[in-house]
């Protein structure tokens, strides 16, 4: 590949990096915010109910904050793409934005607003996440397919969004796993369960969808010797698909030693899907149709913001990792000082 | 219907709805901040029920901002394409060091200000609240760089048809900035003042007369008497500063149509565009000219110098005399108020007069805006952009549809907010001095 990149390629290169990165991040991080919402209402027990909104409440803002990073790099460090994806994409990003907004209000208001409401807005936080991770997955199935117009397409793409949400209700209820306790922590493992094999399929249905989709794809792996250096992505994948499987038939443990590993093979499928998807789709940001090369800015303008961004971003992770530390363990109650 | 009129509405609707709670946040950290530190350093309870009261607020117009300002992050490239394909060399860099530099700051830090209060020292969580207060600050700073630049764009040159940075500095301190950001964090310092007053005196109407309630609404008045002032220089300054850069704006603001020598300032007239002059004007003579130009027989240039390149004059000029009457109003109210308390106490009429300014801030800073935003038309980029250019392909239909949803969202949600905001001050705070045998410190001390 190297031989055929042009000049001052890497600036370009480093911001797609970055821009996936932050994507990735957000995919996590929100996706297990907007997991436990999807669950919320699984219970109808106000308590439980409180004690899981409490194990997001100090994190959610921040980590809502990777998505407008992410949308932020696309569309510094390569408008013409911006443009194009977030036209293409409008209706799914209409319909996550709502949802993205009645699920961060519930926040306060289900805590603020009157008693009687209560009921109300806990459905908003619930139809809110929902909706937002089914959007996501809308335009990850639409992106995948390159755009193309049609039924077919359309079909596939909602099929999609069921599957994002399936991968982010796992997401919230290993979550729930590790940071739940008794009554709380046993559902959850019952939802994890639910939700582990809607996310399989889905990976699975995906994994055959984009090679088909895009015969430079389908070159791209299954061309040899590409295909044995790219065996352990799948390999892998199965693996921890095993470990998850393994882990939710032997939990809760008395010793709560373990709680963690569920949600850590979880973020492992995802990062191990997100690899795959940025391998078939290099060098392309709007797929088989404009690459980061064509779709970025002038240099010197990528340049000033590489370097405040080199030099802040350690500083967000110290103080994302000390909040962590803070809230850290279990979900106690939250309340204001 | 027009997509580029539906697009245009629909970015108005959300800025509109944004730029509410940012207001009341910029200021409101700081606020915290001063009750932190008072309760810090006097031990005072009452200071302490007043953050605890407040910092709900705070949180509550927090997540209203943040998902709002999400919102506002993918308009740009839903619905105004190309204006990034033509600024995103300038634009890009501003928005991206407003979200590594003060998005995650605050986002992250709200966590401990909210919730850490027994988690972490007393200190760390005073260090939150200065760390939220200022980022919330740096947040629009950035963002009215960008929007200043917009209005007076400096720094750049135009290559194959696309705008180039050539000097970051000039870029940042473009010649409406300094301007534009003093007179909008006063805005947002008056508005929270006027909302600490209004919500505490409603509160104390109601029979709360705890310390701490006491505790806001002298703040929110004394603050209020201190900006007021300053605002109104400031919005003097910014514009002779517009008087400068942008004449056909300062013309629709005073609705003169013809370039003359000691014109009037017009307190009330009905701008009609059709026959290019006012109907029923009441003027004070020579006084615009005296005010611009600090001469009384000075030039002040009028709209049809500029026929088909100055805005549409009438929302301009409804616009700027809302505000500034509004901010004549707070002069007047916030001097008296802070007058009486001074004296001995505030009285009931007193007390109705703060609590039907509550919102006045927001009303003066969107009126503001739409003199700002309004009237730069026909230019999205002054002598760049012109706001048709920058449309989307995206067909009409949709964005009505996208913006039906918002519309009806946001008047929800404002709704919501605003019982909200009523209902948490329903609840009891402290200790009622009154009902311990104290005395009501807001109330005049009886006649002897
Ligand atoms: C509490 C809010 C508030 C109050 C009381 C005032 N303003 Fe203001 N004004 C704003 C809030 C605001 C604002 C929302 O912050 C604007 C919009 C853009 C900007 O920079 O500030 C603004 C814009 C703005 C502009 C347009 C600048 C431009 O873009 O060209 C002028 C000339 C003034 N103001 C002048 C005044 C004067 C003479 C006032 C005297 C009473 C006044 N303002 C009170
Ligand atoms: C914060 C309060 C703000 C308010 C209330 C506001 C209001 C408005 C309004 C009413 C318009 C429509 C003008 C017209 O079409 O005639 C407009 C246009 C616009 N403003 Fe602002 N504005 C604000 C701040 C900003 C900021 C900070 C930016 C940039 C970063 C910005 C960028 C734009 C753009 C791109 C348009 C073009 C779209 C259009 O003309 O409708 N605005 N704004
Ligand atoms: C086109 C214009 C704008 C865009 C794209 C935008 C974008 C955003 C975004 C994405 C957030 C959420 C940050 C988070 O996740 O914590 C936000 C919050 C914020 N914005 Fe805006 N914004 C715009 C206009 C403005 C204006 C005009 C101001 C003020 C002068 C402002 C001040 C703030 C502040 C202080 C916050 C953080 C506090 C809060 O949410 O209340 N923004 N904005």
């Amino acid at each position: 590949m190297a031989e055929t990149l042009p000049p001052g390629a890497w600036l370009p290169i480093a911001f797609a990096a970055l821009m996936g990165i932050s994507m990735l991040l957000y995919a996590v991080l929100d996706g297990f915010d907007l997991g436990v919402g999807i669950l919320l209402r699984r219970t109808e027990e106000e308590a439980m109910r409180d004690r899981m909104v409490a194990s997001i409440g100090p994190f959610w803002d921040a980590n809502e904050t990777w998505l407008v990073l992410g949308v932020g790099l696309l569309l510094v460090a390569f408008p013409k793409a911006h443009g194009m994806i977030l036209t293409e994409l409008y209706l799914p990003v209409v319909l996550m934005l709502a949802g993205l907004i009645l699920r961060g209000v519930a926040f306060e208001f289900r805590a603020k607003a009157p008693a009687a409401q209560k009921p109300r807005w806990d459905l908003a936080f619930q139809g809110g996440s929902l909706v937002a991770a089914f959007a996501q997955g809308w335009m990850l199935g639409a992106y995948i397919l390159g755009f193309a117009p049609g039924w077919g397409p359309l079909l596939f793409s909602l099929l999609c969004g069921g599957f994002v949400t399936a991968g982010y209700t796992l997401l919230g209820a290993t979550w729930l796993i590790w940071r739940g306790e008794d009554a709380l922590q046993r559902r959850a493992v019952a939802w994890a369960r639910h939700a582990l094999w809607v996310t399989v399929a889905g990976v699975v249905v995906v994994s055959i969808a984009t090679p088909l989709a895009s015969a430079r794809i389908f070159d791209r792996w299954f061309g040899l010797p590409q295909l044995l250096g790219l065996a352990p992505i799948p390999v892998a994948t199965a693996g921890l698909v095993l470990v998850l499987h393994l882990a939710l038939r032997h939990l809760p443990r008395a010793d709560h030693r373990l709680d963690w590993v569920p949600f850590a093979a979880t973020i492992g499928i995802f990062v191990l899907c997100f690899q795959g998807l940025a391998y078939s789709f290099w060098p392309y940001v709007v797929p088989e149709r404009l690459t980061i090369f064509a779709a970025a800015s002038a240099p010197e303008s990528l340049a000033i913001i590489l370097v405040g961004a080199l030099a802040v971003l350690p500083m967000i992770l110290g103080y994302t990792v000390f909040v962590w530390r803070v809230f850290g363990g279990k979900a106690k109650a939250l309340s204001y000082g | 219907m027009d997509p580029i009129l539906l697009a245009r509405i629909q970015f108005a609707a959300n800025i509109s709805f944004h730029i509410l709670f940012p207001t009341v946040t910029i200021a409101l950290g700081w606020v915290l901040l001063f009750f932190k530190l008072r309760f810090n350093r006097t031990g005072d309870a009452a200071w302490m029920a007043a953050y605890r009261f407040w910092v709900k607020v705070f949180a509550l117009s927090f997540a209203l901002g943040v998902v709002s300002g999400v919102t506002m992050s993918f308009q740009f490239g839903t619905n105004w394409p190309g204006f990034m394909e033509m600024v995103g060399n300038v634009a890009g860099p501003l928005l991206a060091y407003e979200v590594v530099t003060a998005f995650f700051l605050e986002a992250t830090f709200l966590a401990i200000m909210l919730f850490g209060f027994g988690r972490v020292s007393n200190r760390v969580h005073t260090a939150a609240t200065a760390l939220v207060a200022g980022g919330t600050s740096l947040s629009a700073f950035w963002i009215l760089v960008l929007n200043s630049w917009m209005h007076t764009p400096a720094g750049h040159e135009i290559r194959d048809g696309v705008v180039h940075a050539v000097d970051w500095w000039a870029i940042i301190f473009n010649p409406s900035m300094p301007y534009r950001v003093a007179h909008m964090l006063l805005a947002s310092g008056l508005t929270i003042a006027f909302l600490l007053a209004g919500l505490s005196a409603w509160r104390w109407l109601r029979g709360d007369a705890s310390a701490g309630v006491q505790k806001a609404l002298r703040t929110g008045v004394v603050l209020a008497a201190a900006l007021i002032p300053l605002q109104i220089l400031a919005g003097d300054l910014h514009g002779l500063n517009t008087l400068q850069h942008q004449p056909q704006k300062v013309a629709a603001m005073e609705g003169v149509w013809e370039t003359e020598r000691g014109a009037a300032l017009r307190l009330f007239a009905i701008p009609d565009e059709a026959a290019r002059t006012n109907r029923y004007e009441v003027a004070i003579p020579n006084l615009a000219s005296l005010i611009l130009t600090h001469e009384w027989q000075g030039e002040v240039r009028g709209l049809n110098e500029f026929a088909g390149q100055h805005p549409p004059v009438a929302p301009v000029f409804y616009a700027f005399r809302i505000m500034v009457g509004i901010g004549v109003l707070m002069l007047l109210v916030s001097w008296v108020a802070a007058f009486r308390l001074w004296r001995g106490g505030i009285t009931r009429p007193l007390a109705w007069a703060l609590f039907g300014m509550t919102f006045s801030g927001w009303v003066a800073t969107l009126a503001g805006w739409y003199v700002t935003e309004i009237g730069r038309q026909p230019w999205l980029v002054t002598g760049i952009l012109r706001t048709g250019e920058a449309a989307g392909p995206v067909p009409a239909a949709t964005i009505g549809l996208s913006l039906a949803l918002y519309l009806t969202l946001y008047a929800a949600l404002l709704a919501a907010y605003i019982a909200t905001l009523f209902h948490l001050a329903k609840r009891p705070g402290a200790p009622e001095p009154e009902a311990l045998g104290g005395r009501d410190p807001l109330a005049p001390l009886p006649a002897e």
